[in-house]
């Protein structure tokens, strides 16, 4: 099973992932930064395809990150898997994003059985969710996505760009203090879950926070 | 792209500036679908626009959008011979969503993409043949390309006056493929967006065009004078020396003058004679809006005008536009109101036009823009 896996909710990343290949990996790319996904994704998976000589008749299935992460640049990629889905023929699958990193801890030598990923949700405040790790297992999501300020996390090591920008309040593990979920994880974990038999999300966005829009008071009328 | 193909493209175009995901299918100059989704009814508890709110509407609705157009107009992806796409100007978060998607059609297909000018869009409108398969709208005589009888069949001279809720502009379009020039903009408000808040103001929902203009009907536009802003001499300047605003607008002005007006009345413990204000407050916006234009069509040589944007609906802007236009031995072109208002067939008629010229497509790496500037047609 061929995977194109896209994940928007931090840096721009996509990777194809199969169960044929050693270490599932055929191809991945990622951005450092996180501004400049409209220019960079469509790209990065059209050289992800090529130099893979692969093409979109190869590909079994689309999994995108469905956040929790920044809106705009959230929406570009799940709307790019929502796409190449459509016009491709095949299915469409989410992913909780924080999974990517939870997965990278899992694989990692000593991480703790239980823990927290937690990213940058600007306005001070970060994207978290907490897992739980048994030996030979996948991490298994406890609690969350949430967000909120890293001082209110609980008390458990956290991994992720969130504990970095915060390390002043949170048990950062310093490894993983710069590490942003990415697609490759994203993929391999897809894949993983679903040799496993597990369901997957749908695509929606997981937004945590609503519009910000006001709706206007009545008009304070003049005495 | 072989020879057919380039006479007469068929282009998919795909809009997400503002609050409507559309996507439109072109044949050359035929229409084949304009399907809109509009996220309009979310807006109208906040009497405006919200752009967060617009863009996840843009997210759901875009593949159901190009579900529906593809099937309406019968065609499948494999046929379409190029997509075209608005990359600016418009709400960033919003045209995000619209070239994200773009982009991935472009990938999944191996289709070339434009990514187009969403003002210069709305004037490609007027090139598309009317529902009949008669000429395009234009009534003026066009200037025929022997080569190419469908591509830029534009008149001459050719204007366009765009007010909307999200843009109040006079350009002046040389050739639709390349030449265009802004003649002059809102500095502040849109013409639509001054309708929204004084619409709030005076408790008459949105959106405020409609229920301003039908209000305005039975109210006295005489019975109170509001500003006309930047008509001014020192704005103006003369037709030699023009001031630094000559084609200029702002409606932020006339719209703190309107909440005065409310609330004197108020002060004073009288009624608000609501509809006197929506009429007057209508007059000043449409008196200042075509004054300008008809202005900048005299001194620019333009003797055809074409009207767009979702104001182009209002009773009262269309009667003296016609009027002045007329007076002024200006022709003017109205395209029906569903392609005024931001839709997906304006883009790929504009797509179909740059395959028609030659124009190299955009790739894949541009970015939107959102205040992409009227020169630039395409990216
Ligand atoms: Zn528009």
């Amino acid at each position: 099973m061929l995977i194109l896996a896209i994940d928007t909710s931090a840096v721009a990343s996509a990777a194809l992932v199969s169960d044929d290949t050693p270490e599932s990996l055929v191809g991945s790319f990622a951005t450092e930064d996180t501004r400049s996904h409209a220019e960079v994704l469509a790209p990065g998976i059209e050289a992800l395809l090529a130099e893979a000589g692969l093409s979109g008749a190869d590909v079994d299935a689309v999994v995108t990150g469905v956040g929790p992460g920044p809106f705009t640049g959230l929406r570009s990629g799940i709307v790019t898997a929502r796409t190449l889905s459509f016009v491709w023929g095949i299915p469409l699958y989410g992913l909780m994003s924080l999974d990517a990193i939870a997965l990278e801890v899992a694989e990692s030598t000593d991480a703790a059985p239980e823990f927290i990923v937690a990213t940058d949700a600007r306005r001070k405040e970060v994207y978290w969710a907490r897992y739980a790790l048994s030996s030979g297992q996948l991490p298994q999501l406890l609690d969350g996505p949430h967000v909120g300020f890293a001082a209110d996390l609980p008390d458990l090591p956290v991994y992720g760009a969130g504990a970095g920008l915060y390390a002043d309040v949170v048990k950062a593990v310093p490894e993983f203090r710069d590490r942003q979920p990415e697609a490759l994880s994203l993929g391999q974990f897809a894949l993983a879950r679903l040799a496993a038999g597990e369901r997957l999300l749908d695509s929606t966005p997981l937004y945590l926070r609503e519009s910000d829009a006001q709706v206007p008071g009545p008009r304070k009328r003049a005495l | 792209m072989n020879s057919t193909q380039q006479d007469r493209p068929l282009v998919l175009g795909i809009e997400s500036s503002c609050d409507e995901t559309g996507v439109g299918i072109v044949r050359g100059t035929q229409l084949l679908t304009n399907t809109v989704s509009s996220s309009m009814d979310e807006h109208v508890r906040f009497g405006g626009v919200i752009p967060e709110i617009a863009s996840r509407a843009h997210l759901d609705a875009f593949v159901p959008t190009l579900r529906e157009a593809l099937a309406e107009a019968g065609v499948t992806l494999a046929d379409i011979d190029a997509i075209a796409v608005t990359s600016g100007p418009g709400l960033a978060g919003a045209l995000m969503v619209g070239v994200c998607a773009a982009k991935a059609l472009a990938v999944a297909t191996g289709k070339p993409l434009y990514a187009i000018n969403h003002l210069v869009a709305h004037v490609g409108v007027g090139l598309l043949q009317t529902d009949d398969g008669g000429r395009h709208p234009f009534a003026g005589a066009p200037r025929e390309n022997p080569q190419n009888p469908q591509a830029n069949a534009l008149p001459e001279n050719l204007g366009a006056l765009l007010v909307s809720g999200g843009h109040t502009e006079i350009l002046r379009i040389r050739n639709i493929t390349g030449d265009v020039e802004l003649l002059g903009s809102t500095i502040d408000d849109a013409a639509g967006e001054a309708y929204d808040k004084v619409a709030r103001l005076l408790g008459l929902g949105y959106p405020g065009g409609p229920a301003i203009d039908r209000l305005a009907r039975t109210g006295n536009a005489k019975a109170i004078r509001f500003p006309r802003g930047l008509s001014q001499p020192k704005y103006m300047g003369t037709a030699e020396e023009p001031g630094p605003h000559r084609y200029d607008w702002s409606f932020s002005g006339l719209k703190t003058a309107v909440a005065r007006c409310v609330e004197q009345f108020e002060a004073r413990g009288e009624t608000v004679p609501v509809a006197d204000i929506a009429a007057a407050f209508q007059e000043a916006v449409v008196d200042i809006i075509t004054s300008k234009a008809v202005l900048a069509c005299r001194e620019n040589g333009i003797t055809e005008l074409l009207l767009g944007g979702g104001v182009a609906a209002n009773s009262r802007l269309r009667q003296l536009t016609e009027q002045r236009c007329s007076s002024a031995g200006i022709r003017l072109t109205v395209p029906p109101l569903a392609l005024c208002t931001d839709n997906g067939a304006m883009v790929a008629a504009l797509g179909a036009q740059l395959v028609m010229a030659g124009v190299a497509p955009s790739g894949i790496g541009f970015a939107p823009d959102s205040s992409m500037p009227v020169t630039t047609v395409s990216a």
